[in-house]
This record gives structure tokens, sequence and C-alpha cells, in this order.
């Protein structure tokens, strides 16, 4: 099987697209199917490939809160400015450097001579921890479920060498509170999720049960590829023609019922539940995880005396509703004049999976 | 005994700097224009109307990567650039920034690719320069190649030359080289991963000279890849471009290392490519000539001049449509 051409294969995307035409089609006149796509990586597809451009008129995607970055509040950048100036090497994923913090961005803390590298591994701070003995080096753990476990390698690494200087700046979230708090929001109306790939990989197809069950609304797994997003829809189409309400697990390849047992284990192990800031929304009781006690070691902000506090943001920048998927980008105010990828103002428009950036990116080419 | 790395004393200009540049520069050019080591090369002035002239820095990291090192790659890279220029190739400088500490060893093998690339690009190495920095003060070893060539008949080549309804060819796979790169310097090992495409490409434009006049414009998509090119040729101009997704070619290596690393393969750089815009009539000869050729066996026509002003829209595999944005910022690592 090849999994990248056999899951774009423009003959199948035809075909797919038919479906969802005649399923559309088949609603009543005045019906509209807001469908949110949880996941950043979905928004990116989605826009990448031109997915919003093809659906029938009365089916709309709104994007999700599902980018790590986006979510991530500016108190956090401070933090780990802070931790930059106090002299420990930071290592980042690559979107986290531009992130506007309250006053300023790791990649300006870096020109200035703060040491910031990015990684693509999590281990790159533990060779950073073995080279630099004389050293602090902090990594900026955010994420979902889907990279928690990976970045928990860096933990259990540091525990076998007996390395003493590295620690985690944890931002940890979970997807489910999310989808929860935005069930419960009066002024959204979401008819279906189109649940992420990775993190389901991790947490498991069933986890979605609850909103299905208690909330009547459809739940699709699917994968990040063009004709998964497709399949995924009309799936999403096929229940809401039929008014059912059910979790269905359109990635099966690599999506299980129950998740990935292995990561959910380390996850238990070294994190707790705790409340989380989700920028642009706020705190949501027990939707991040942090560092149990016994491994306060590697927590930064334990370590460091650093607290993530409060922050401040442009009060104009609309992040939050578009992460609420309340706003479309071009409705915010900033769109396209202050805030674009070369100046972002906001997190939607820094991360290459922010729905801003996606939108200004990718549309407007008709 | 031999000296195992490169020391401060190597730049000093006295016994170390003979030692280097007599060993293991002269060893390998000093034949031709570098013999007796004048202050400046003299060069026959061609009979061609015009000589085309440019020049380029090379700070790639790692020095070695699959399918090349920074040695062949300082010289294809020049090759190139006078090449896509319609220029046919005929002379290179040489200047080397070492960092004190880097392996002779990894010098050796550098300066032999650089011999063999530019033997195998028929062109003469005639000037150069040698200068040594202290730790830490460059990444191991710093290229500069300026070249020289001769303007070749027919080629009148310019943007401003492009018109709506031109077509758009690629001479075969893009981002080899900048997917071989990354995958090199993040450790990622895949079984059959990319290898840099890192070649010359001055046959290909040599070959098509008797259909010169058709040619409007060529590019070697290096930083940027061809989303660079394509909105540099529509920028500001009355047309756009329209893209293909199922005709652009890539390779399976680096199709998986821009999935792995979440990268558009449209951004990413080839070091051994052409990107040309040329009138629809003479788009099938000249893919048919390139077709000729090793290295334009996989040439192919991507897309045309078309579309609302400005924009850069890719056509996707789904049949709906995106716009072809720039780079923005640093997502890649130093690959040129």
């Amino acid at each position: 099987m090849k999994y990248i051409e056999g899951f774009r294969n423009p003959a199948v995307a035809r075909a797919i697209r038919k479906c969802l035409d005649s399923l559309a089609a088949g609603l009543p006149a005045d019906r509209r199917v807001n469908v949110m796509e949880v996941c950043g990586s979905h928004t990116m597809a989605i826009a990448r490939y031109g997915i919003r451009d093809i659906l029938p008129p009365n089916l709309d995607l709104i994007s999700g809160p599902g980018c790590p970055v986006c979510v991530t509040p500016t108190s956090y950048i401070d933090a780990a400015i802070e931790l930059a100036a106090k002299g420990a090497i930071i290592v980042s994923f690559g979107d986290m450097i531009q992130v506007p913090g309250s006053e300023s961005t790791l990649a300006a803390c870096r020109s200035q001579g703060g040491a910031v590298e990015i990684g693509y591994s999590p281990l790159r701070a533990i060779e950073l921890a073995e080279a630099h003995p004389d050293r602090e080096i902090v990594f900026l753990a955010i994420g979902f479920e889907t990279t928690i476990a990976p970045v928990l390698s860096i933990v259990e690494h540091a525990e076998r060498r007996r390395l003493g200087n590295v620690s985690l700046l944890t931002a940890f979230k979970l997807v489910p509170p999310a989808l929860r708090a935005l069930l419960a929001d009066p002024e959204i109306r979401i008819d279906a999720f189109l649940c992420p790939a990775h993190v389901s990989a991790i947490i498991g197809a069933d986890a979605y049960r609850p909103f299905a069950e208690e909330y009547r609304v459809p739940c699709v797994v699917a994968g990040f590829e063009p004709l998964d997003i497709l399949y995924g829809l009309q799936g999403i189409l096929e229940q809401v023609t039929r008014g059912e309400a059910a979790v269905v697990n359109q990635y099966s390849r690599v999506v299980t019922a129950g998740g990935n047992v292995c990561a959910q284990a380390m996850m238990a192990r070294y994190l707790e539940p705790v409340d989380a800031a989700w920028r642009g929304i706020g705190v949501l009781p027990a939707s991040g995880l942090g560092l149990r006690p016994e491994y306060a070691r590697y927590d930064a902000e334990r370590r460091h005396g650093v607290i993530v506090g409060l922050g401040s943001e442009n009060p104009a920048c609309a992040c939050g509703d578009v992460l609420k998927g309340k706003l479309r980008p071009p409705q915010c105010p900033l769109f396209g004049k202050v805030c674009s990828p070369d100046h972002p103002v906001g997190p939607c428009m820094v991360s290459v999976e922010g729905t801003c950036s996606a939108y200004f990116k990718y549309s407007g080419a008709a | 005994m031999k000296d195992s790395t490169i020391q401060i004393g190597h730049g000093g200009g006295g016994v170390l700097s003979r030692e280097l540049i007599r060993g293991e520069i002269m060893t390998r050019f000093g034949q031709d224009a570098l013999r007796g080591l004048p202050d400046a090369a003299t060069l026959p002035v061609p009979h061609a109307g015009a000589l085309v002239f440019t020049t380029d820095s090379f700070v790639v990291q790692p020095l070695e990567f699959p399918g090349g090192n920074i040695g062949d790659l300082a010289v294809h890279g020049t090759v190139n650039d006078l090449a896509v220029s319609g220029g046919r190739p005929r002379w290179l400088s040489l200047a080397l920034i070492l960092e004190e500490g880097l392996p002779f060893a990894v010098l050796r093998r550098v300066l032999d690719s650089v011999r063999a690339a530019a033997d195998a690009c028929e062109v003469s190495v005639v000037t150069g320069d040698t200068k040594v920095v202290g730790r830490g003060q460059a990444d191991g070893l710093y290229v500069n190649t300026a070249g020289i060539g001769e303007l070749m008949e027919g080629f009148n080549l310019g943007p401003e030359r492009i018109v709506e309804g031109d077509h758009v060819l690629v001479s075969g796979p893009l981002g080899d080289h900048g997917m071989a790169v990354l995958a090199a310097r993040e450790s990622i090992r895949i079984e059959n991963g990319p290898l840099s495409d890192s070649a010359p490409v001055h046959r290909l434009v040599m070959a098509i000279q008797p259909l010169a006049s058709s040619v409007r414009f060529m590019r070697d998509p290096t930083r940027g890849g061809l989303a660079a090119v394509a909105n540099e040729i529509v920028e500001e101009r009355p047309f756009g471009m329209l893209l293909r997704e199922t005709l652009l070619p890539f390779s399976s290596g680096a199709r998986a290392v821009a999935e792995l690393l979440g990268l558009d393969p449209l951004q990413v750089a080839s070091e051994g490519r052409i990107v040309m815009v040329c009138a629809p009539e003479a788009s099938e000869s000249i893919l048919k000539t390139w077709r000729g050729l090793p290295e334009g066996r996989n040439a192919v026509r991507v897309g045309e001049v078309a579309g609302p002003a400005g924009r850069v829209v890719l056509e996707t595999v789904t049949g709906g449509r995106r716009l072809v944005d720039v780079p923005r910022g640093e997502l890649l690592p130093r690959i040129c």
C-alpha cells in the first residue's frame, strides 16, 4: 500500500465529492451543517488541499482549538523568555519561537543572545544536557495527547542517565475537556466533530462516546490525508441525514477503540490532571497535565521559581473567538491588516497549523 | 607528522599557510591559471557578445550530506546561476573560510569534490583565496564561488517577456536537496531516503539552444523552491500562475521527509533543476530534448501562466484550489 499516493487519488476524491453533493442535496433547503474540525493538522490539510472550495454550499467547516501553539497563553512565552534570560538553553518546536508573548518573542530573545534552539526531536534536550553539564536545559513542553508521550521520553532518559540539568516547561493540553467546554457554550452551534487523527491514536475513539451519547453530536475520527477528510465528512453527512449520533472510527489503519495503552501508561506515571489556561478560551478545569510532585525536579516552573502568570494580550486580537469557531479569521479586525504571518499578533497567525495562518496562506485562490 | 586539523597558523601567511596552499590547493587546481599563484587571473576575452557573472556563498550544514558536499554544491550553485541566465560556464573563483579545528580529511574530501564537479562542468578554477578564523567564528567551512560564463546566442531571457498562456516546465523532481540536507542534519534515517539533487544544469540549457527564442525565463529553484520562483514571476504582473498538483514531480524520499516534518515540498530547495517559462508551442520540443539527457529524463510540464493577477494557485488532488505562498521566515536550517 502506498500510504501517500493511495490517500490522494484524484479519481477517488471526485467520487467522494459526488457522494457529499448528493447527501447535502438531500437535506432540507434551510438546513446548514456546521462541522468542527478539532485538530490543527486537519485545518492545515483542509487549506492545503483546497477542500473548503469543493464542499456543498450548506456544509460549513469550523476550525477548532486543536493547534497546541495557538492555545498556549502569552504568559507561557514570557516565562520561557525569562528562563532564557536567566541563562538556560531553551529547546522548542519551531512554531513557538515566533509566537508573541506580552512584549517579545523567543526569536527576538535569541537574536539578542538568548540560547534558543529549535529541535525536531525532544531528545535534542538530552543531547544538549549531556553536552553542557554546566547549563540548564529547558524544553518547551507544549502539545496535546499526541506529543505528550514523546516529550516525556526526556524525563525517562534523564532518569536513566542521571541528568540533573534538564527540565520541562509544561503546557500539556487535553482534547476532550476542550470539546466539552465548546459544547457547553450556548453561543456555539456544532452539528458534528471531525475528530483528530493522531490524538485519537493515543486516547482511542471511545473517548468521544460521551459527546455522541450525551450531546447527540456525531463524531467521526478521520486521518489527515485529503481522502480521509472527504470520507470523514461523508460519514458525518450520512449520520446527519439519518439523524444519528455515533462515534465512527474511519481512521482504523491507525486508531483503535482503546488507544495507545503504552503512551497512556507513560502519561499516568509522570503526569496528573491540572487546570489549564487556554489562550482565548480561559482556564478549563482538569484540561491539562502537569508533572506529579515526585517528578518536581523536572518541572521548570518549580525548579527555577518561574511562574506562568496571566500575561497580557492585544485586546483587539480575536484569536479566542477564532479558536472557539465563533469568528472566521477574515472577520477579525486585525486580520491581514496589522496581523499577518510576517507580523503575527495572535497565535492563530503564528503557527503553521493556526486557523488564521491557514486562511491567510491558502485562501483567496478563486 | 602531518597535521590532522586546521590551525589558526594555517591562515597566518607563513610556513603553515604555504603548506596548506601547496599541499591542498595547488595539487588540485594548480595546473591552469593558478600556476605560479598570481594575484589575479588573466582571462582571454571570448568572441561572445556578452559575459554573465555571478557569485554565491555556501554555508550548508552538515558539510557532507547524502548526494554531495559543500564543495560540489558550491560549483553547481554558481554554474547553475550562470546557466539559467543563458551563460555557458567558463571560469570560477573559489574562496574558502576555514574554522580552526576543521579536520584536514574533511577539507580534502570537499576540495576533491570541487575538482571533480568543476571538471564535470568544464569550468576552470582560475583564482581563489583561503582564510582561517578562530574556533567558533565559523561553522567548519564556508565557501564562496564566483563564476563567469559566455552568453549563449539566441537567449533573451527576462520575466518581463512572460505572457499569459505560457507553459511552466521543470527539469526533474523537486526538493530533494533541501530534504536530503534536512534529513541528514536532523539524523532522520529513512530507507531509500532523499539524495541531494545537486548537479549542473548547463547541459540542459545548451541542449535547447536551437529553441532559445521560445524560452522566456529560467531560474534554478533553490531556497524557497518552486513556490518562491513562481511567486517571484507573477509578482506585480497582470497574470498569475496555475500549477497542477497531479503533475508535480517529487521523489518518494523527498516526499516522505516533507510529510514527516510537516513541510510543503513546493517550498523546498533543489540544486540541480530548472524552472522554465516558455512559449506554449515550444514546450513539447523542449521537454523531448530534456528527456533525452540523463539529468532531464523526468522533465515535465507542471502548469501555465494563467489566473488571477499576482497569484500562484495550485489545483490540488481533490480538485480544490489553494494559494501557493512563499515560505516565511525560518523553516529550514542552512541548506546552501
